[in-house]
């Protein structure tokens, strides 16, 4: 499952990157392997996305967030 | 001593460097790049004065904006002239995981430190309580609480900064890995670093700094290669590595006292400002709000700044001797300031909005909603804000595109702007219209010239998008394009920041693009007043004819002189050559010269429009001039000059072209060159000059 799956309000945890250079700036933003991150809501337009992560909101692209692979 | 402020974006930065510096401060540019150096002066409780600099906000010093390469330059680079001799990162006791990477990185490179925890009282309400001793001894540094917004322990800073130790003193954390062990010696070595993770940082990006020489870069290649050292994958080992470390760290010093989670605040305004329909109409109103206030509030200063000019012009008049001088202090360097003054209440308005929009935490809101619809051509979510302001003036919305990061993105941004239709288009195309579009009915509602008006600004809006669309896949990024963004807490708008917002703005305006205005100015006053000194002789002595001074009053004399004199300045010489080139657009040679002085200015072309037809009255009576231009027959074919097809053709030239010397100047200070004002002046004139082709041959 993907980081771009979730539901509004569904919680994962992070597995893995698919994309290295995107994986290293996303751990800088505090999303590291094993960390929990909630589908907060979605852009009116359907892109892009915001989650919450390490106790604040990040936004990100879909397309960024399909590179984040959760834990089933 | 030096001082830098470093820290996340959100973290309350910029007020802790207000706070120490209050008016004391200055902006500047980091040299080759367009962000802004901040920096003033700060009186320590010892009464040392030192110099702080507030670094750009940023994640990590492995950069992914030009505003994180400039972190990464001072800090690791100590021959940059704004290299610290301390460092304060400010972190947000609220999120203090995220921050504490930034610290460890800077800390690892061996500059003193002291970390200001900023933010504490808004961690303790979420019962979150950081030990602040504890932490201060885990990581041998001083730990000052503050609150930087309330203004709150900024002496305790002052004072830590006082006794803050020359030299590192607290123990780097991050160990070499064993596989980049001998890279980093070696780099350590050949650049005479003392300091390993100084050398490992430059390992990761040399590519990217500018101090290096050819043969530098090349070694490093060659050591880079030789050791198969893998940038990405060390990276990701390090992050996480980090991350261990800080986990483990705030499990000691940080106490949470678990709560039932109920949605914040921020969440409850969010679920209204990111709504399907709210969150557009919001925003909407907002943009009106914007957009009325600089076209309306900032009408009565503009016209107070616009009387003054007038009137310092009367006097010098009254007052000094006529000649040369006195023409070239009035005309030239007066018109000229009032040209860059006049600009201050639409500045000083649309940063008070974009300050407030950014202090709130609303601009990333802004660009969350926008971001899909923008980026399909070519722009980003933050163009929006630079765009409506364009409706007004171009001028404060370019230097309001600094607030969008990603290179690419600013740079379509700067290039479209100018397309949108501003305030100073408006006087030509109403006299225009009022020639050509008969005051109509279109189905007994709409007003035919009020539709006219609004195709024209459509049409820019269209050219400006078309345009975006076309760069964005001709411009090559000179860095990743993430969206990857913080939706930072809503939080109350600082007055104080604002107000400081407003000042800089105002003052780099001023100072920096004031002084290209001023210079083209009087070269185009010059071009305008000056011709070949035989032809104006001969001007001046057929006025002093008594054959004209016995038949015409003073005041026609004067008008019909200054028609010809403009007729055979430089200006004119040069707007009757063109006359070729423009015929197919259907515009005579004294509308070419209009084009030529209109470089200055788009509303000047009414006014020159007045002196060549040597129109009685005041310049801005438009309805005089309309009906010397309405009357006007072409010598030759005694047709009328214009028809509906040549006015429909300028208004068309006019909504495309670049006709305004202060966007020229304004985009070169905020592109830092002449590369890119060279290429927007000359694609916006191509680009008018074949749309009013089409639209005269069209139309003929």
């Amino acid at each position: 499952m993907k980081l771009s799956d979730l539901k509004i309000g569904q919680i994962g945890v992070i597995k893995e990157f698919t994309d290295l250079a995107l994986s290293v700036k996303l751990m800088e933003m505090g999303c590291l392997p094993g960390e929990s991150v909630c589908l907060e809501r979605i852009a009116p337009m359907g892109d892009p996305i915001a989650i919450k992560v390490s106790g604040y909101q990040l936004s990100l692209r879909k397309d960024e967030a399909s590179n984040v692979i959760l834990y089933p | 001593m030096k001082v830098a402020l470093v820290g996340n974006p959100n973290t309350g930065k910029s007020s802790l460097f207000n706070a120490l510096t209050g008016l004391n401060q200055k902006v500047g540019n980091f040299p080759g790049v367009t962000v802004d150096k901040k920096y003033g002066t700060c009186k320590l409780p010892n009464q040392q004065v030192i110099q702080i600099i507030d670094l750009p906000g940023c994640y990590s010093l492995y950069p992914k904006t030009q505003d994180e390469a400039i972190v990464y330059d001072v800090l690791s680079n100590k021959n940059n002239e704004s290299h610290p001799d301390l460092v304060v990162v400010v972190v947000d006791a609220t999120n203090l995981k995220r921050n504490l990477l930034l610290y460890f990185q800077v800390a690892d490179l061996g500059i003193p430190l002291i970390l200001a925890l900023n933010m504490n009282d808004l961690a303790e309400k979420e019962q979150v309580y950081v030990d602040a001793d504890k932490l201060s001894e885990r990581l041998g540094v001083q730990v000052v609480k503050i609150s930087a917004r309330n203004n709150e322990n900024i002496d305790g800073i002052k004072r830590a900064i006082v006794t803050a130790p020359n030299f590192a003193i607290h123990s780097s954390t991050y160990a070499i890995p064993h596989t980049s062990q001998n890279l980093v010696d070696h780099i350590s070595h050949q650049f005479a670093s003392d300091n390993e993770y100084a050398s490992l940082l430059l390992a990761h990006q040399y590519s990217n700094v500018k101090h290096l020489s050819k043969d530098e870069t090349e070694q490093l290649d060659r050591l880079i290669e030789e050791q198969n050292f893998k940038s990405k994958d060390q990276q990701v080992e390090e992050t996480i590595w980090r991350y261990n470390y800080i986990d483990k760290l705030i499990k000691e010093c940080v106490q949470v006292v678990p709560k039932p989670e109920a949605p914040s605040l921020t969440d409850r305004i969010d679920d209204v400002l990111t709504h399907k329909v709210w969150g557009f109409v919001v925003f909407f109103f907002i943009l009106l709000i914007i957009f009325q206030s600089i076209f309306s509030w900032a009408e009565y200063p503009m016209a107070l700044i616009e009387n003054l000019f007038s009137w310092l012009d009367q006097i010098g008049h009254s007052y000094l001797p006529a000649g040369a001088f006195t023409d070239l202090l009035l005309n030239g360097i007066l018109a000229g300031l009032g040209g860059v003054l006049v600009f201050i209440p639409q500045i000083a308005i649309l940063f008070m909005f974009i300050a407030v929009l950014e202090d709130t935490g609303y601009m990333a809101r802004i660009t969350f909603l926008m971001d899909k619809m923008m980026r399909k051509v070519g722009l980003s979510g933050k163009s929006v804000v630079p765009m409506i302001g364009g409706l007004a003036c171009a001028v404060p919305s370019i230097m309001a595109a600094r607030n969008i990061e990603s290179w690419k993105d600013r740079i379509i941004t700067i290039m479209v702007t100018p397309l949108i239709s501003c305030a100073a288009r408006l006087p030509v195309y109403i006299l225009l219209i009022s020639l050509v579009v008969p005051d109509d009915k279109v189905f007994s509602v709409f007003d035919l010239r009020g539709l006219t008006l609004l195709g024209l600004y459509i049409l820019g809006t269209a050219g400006a998008v078309l345009v975006a669309w076309i760069m964005k896949n001709l411009i090559k990024g000179k860095e990743a394009s993430y969206f990857i963004m913080e939706l930072p807490v809503y939080r109350k708008p600082r007055w104080r920041n604002v107000f400081l917002t407003m000042y800089d703005k105002v003052k780099t305006f001023i100072f920096q693009v004031g002084k290209i205005i001023i210079a083209i100015s009087i070269v185009l006053w010059v071009a305008a007043s000056y011709g070949p000194p035989k032809r104006m002789e001969q001007i001046d002595l057929k006025y002093e004819s008594s054959e004209f001074v016995n038949n015409h009053s003073e005041e026609d004399l004067d008008r019909m002189k200054s028609a010809e004199r403009l007729e055979n300045s430089f200006v004119g010489i040069l707007g009757k050559s063109i006359e070729p080139a423009i015929r197919p657009l259907g515009f005579d040679w004294k509308i070419g010269i209009a084009l030529i002085t209109s470089v200055a200015a788009r509303e000047v072309f009414v006014g020159t429009m007045a002196t060549i037809y040597s129109v009685e009255g005041s310049d801005d009576d438009t309805t005089n001039i309309r009906e010397v231009m309405a009357a006007a027959k072409d010598p030759v074919t005694g047709q009328k000059v214009y028809t509906t097809a040549t006015a429909f053709s300028l208004m068309v030239f006019y909504a495309f072209a670049m006709q305004c010397l202060s966007t020229i100047a304004v985009v070169k200070r905020e592109t830092n060159g002449w590369k890119w004002p060279v290429i927007q002046f000359t694609y916006m004139t191509v680009m008018a000059y074949l749309a009013s082709l089409v639209v005269y041959q069209l139309l003929k």
